[in-house]
């Protein structure tokens, strides 16, 4: 009897596990069913690559956009174009069993055509990068290690928010992704980081999380401390009415090479270090205003 | 040599071109020649050459030629050399219709399903030919030539406007947006090749048929009339051609520039002829034009791509140029 229940038991335990297809939804809400973990796969997304390589499914990858640079090893696989102007038959020839990519990727109705499975991505908040992760985890079979993941990316942004001085939190704080001129808002995964390391930020998540702004919202705004990349060199004080804004009057502003703007506009597994890098620089220029006074 | 013989000399030479293009098509690509090689004994390099490789090429001549056919169309009946296909306000509309789908399936996931459905493709289509209505109802009809280049310009203009609001508004699209208007063969597949070659054959005929209005036209409206020609129905059945073509072609390939205005241009300069065989003719030059462009796309920067409009431009300006310098000698 009791041999029999062990059988039993064995078997209401082993038929879930030999059914357990994963259930993967995107971010276009399509569901799909996967049998077995993909193991070749190809990634146009950076940010998505770097997040399969932390998931330890980098030598599953087998084609990357060409912007993927990170971890060094992506940066060695055969690039297939950008995710605008993704090269179908280089793509093909790979023989991916799965494509990601974003959700607006014209390219993702012509590789279905082609009867290749495509699922989108596109984090845009902390919790789309949380949800993106979990899926992924669940699409290469490393449910555990995609939420020791976040909790390891969570903790490493709260030592960089412990370590900073007093002095540094509640500066207001404009963050511009462009010159023309966007910004990262309060809903921004930027701004989210930008808020759990105290600061204020002078855009709110109201407006979008990227929005175009007048110049002269900025201005009114008076922000204590401007981040931006050096790719926006026109100088900030050459702007109409922005020599008077508080950052630049006592030049406090920071700007990121092209390798920190990568980690700092990647929703991925970079995080703690882009929240290191801004922590850093609210700590710098806090201190330098300390000195001055 | 009489002038029907050297009409058919320059369509035979331009088919003989263009499938000799077609061939050279299926041949390059960024994986090479070794899928051709491979042929039929592994499924990817069939695929490659089948699936994607063989209707880009044949939708590159398909677009092609449907922005030829355009071009013809549009710079016979608005009697002005400079009109090229766009001119009634198409290229913006599909533009709009394309930024506004991008915006759904960003916006409202939900949406998003169904703008997937209707796709790129379809809300291009969709624009151009609303865009070419609001054109229409703003010159109240078809009559007046001027009338209706100046409602055509107006509704590009403010069309065009709407889509860079919506670019602004909304950043996250800018990068689809701007591989939109570049032009593009790279995702043509086989239904948009059936859809093309249906659109071919829909405009094709009534131009070819109503050829003889174009005709007419060259003298005046006032003379055209005076011939005898049901003028009214007539520009309505070119006009419904020439919308059909260019809103088929930019749904397809994107804002091709300069196919259309450089086509009839070149078979002008090769032979002089009547509209019935000018339409035929920019009709196949233009389709050699853009498959030329498609495949030095692929095989300048192999394994890399260039955006197809980017080199029609490139060729066809500068060609034009030259053209116009040696005739002005």
């Amino acid at each position: 009897m009791k041999r029999w229940l062990g059988l039993l038991l064995l078997l209401v335990a082993a038929v879930p596990c030999a059914m357990a297809a994963a259930e993967v939804v995107d971010d276009r809400g399509q569901r799909s069913r996967w049998a077995d973990p993909p193991q070749r796969i190809v990634s146009l997304l950076p940010s998505v690559t770097e997040s399969v390589c932390a998931l330890g499914a980098c030598d599953r990858l087998v084609g990357v956009d060409d912007y993927s640079n990170w971890p060094p090893q992506a940066k060695a696989l055969p690039h297939v174009g950008g995710l605008e102007d993704a090269n179908v038959e280089r793509i093909v020839a790979l023989r991916p069993q799965v494509v990601l990519l974003s959700r607006s990727a014209r390219v993702s109705e012509r590789l279905e055509a082609l009867g290749l499975r495509v699922l989108a991505f596109e984090p845009d908040s902390l919790a789309d990068l949380q949800r993106v992760l979990a899926q992924l985890g669940v699409l290469l079979g490393r449910e555990a290690q995609a939420q020791a993941l976040w909790r390891e990316m969570n903790d490493g942004v709260e030592r960089a928010a412990a370590k900073l001085p007093p002095a540094a939190r509640g500066l207001r704080v404009y963050f511009e992704v462009a010159s023309t001129p966007y910004a990262a808002s309060e809903s921004s995964f930027i701004g989210q980081l930008l808020a759990r390391l105290g600061a204020a930020n002078v855009v709110p998540g109201a407006l979008g999380p990227f929005p175009k702004l007048n110049p002269e919202f900025v201005v009114k705004a008076n922000p204590q401390l401007i981040m931006l990349g050096d790719r926006n060199t026109v100088p900030l004080a050459t702007r109409p009415g922005w020599q008077g804004i508080d950052a630049i009057r006592r030049e406090r502003i920071c700007v990121f090479t092209p390798a920190q703007g990568d980690v700092l506009v990647r929703p991925g597994p970079r995080m703690p270090e882009a929240a290191q890098l801004m922590a850093d620089c609210l700590a710098r220029k806090s201190a330098g205003e300390g000195a001055a006074r | 040599m009489n002038r029907a013989g050297r009409i058919s000399l320059v369509a035979g030479a331009m088919a003989a071109l263009s499938l000799a293009l077609l061939l050279l098509g299926l041949a390059i690509g960024s994986t090479g020649f070794e899928p051709v090689r491979l042929g039929g004994s592994d499924p990817v390099a069939w695929q490659i050459v089948w699936d994607i490789r063989l209707p880009r090429t044949v939708g590159a001549w398909m677009a092609g030629m449907l922005l030829g056919l355009g071009g013809a169309l549009a710079q016979g009946l608005f009697r002005n050399p400079l009109a090229d296909p766009y001119l009634l306000g198409s290229a913006s509309g599909a533009t709009l219709g394309v930024s506004l789908l991008l915006v759904l399936i960003g916006a409202v996931p939900a949406a998003g399903t169904l703008g997937l459905r209707l796709g790129m493709t379809g809300a291009a289509f969709v624009g151009a030919v609303l865009a070419v209505l609001i054109t229409l109802a703003m010159a109240r009809g078809v009559q007046q030539t001027l009338r209706l280049l100046l409602a055509g310009v107006v509704v590009s203009m403010v069309l065009g406007a709407a889509a860079s609001l919506v670019v602004l508004w909304v950043p996250d699209i800018m990068r689809a947006m701007q591989a939109f208007m570049l032009g593009s063969t790279a995702f043509l597949g086989w239904p948009a090749v059936a859809v093309m070659a249906g659109a071919l054959l829909l405009s094709l005929v009534p131009a070819v048929v109503l050829s003889r209005a174009l005709d007419a036209l060259t003298l005046g409206e006032a003379s055209a009339a005076s011939l005898g020609l049901a003028m009214p129905w007539v520009r309505a059945a070119l006009i419904a051609a020439l919308a059909l073509a260019t809103g088929a072609a930019v749904a397809q390939v994107g804002l091709v520039a300069f196919i259309g205005l450089v086509a009839p241009h070149l078979v002008r300069a090769l032979v002089k002829s009547t509209h019935g065989a000018l339409v035929l003719l920019a009709s196949l030059m233009g389709g050699l034009l853009l498959l030329a462009a498609d495949v030095l796309a692929r095989w300048l920067l192999a394994p890399q791509e260039l955006p197809v409009g980017v080199l029609t431009a490139l060729l066809g300006g500068g060609y034009l140029l030259w053209l116009m310098n040696r005739g002005s000698r």
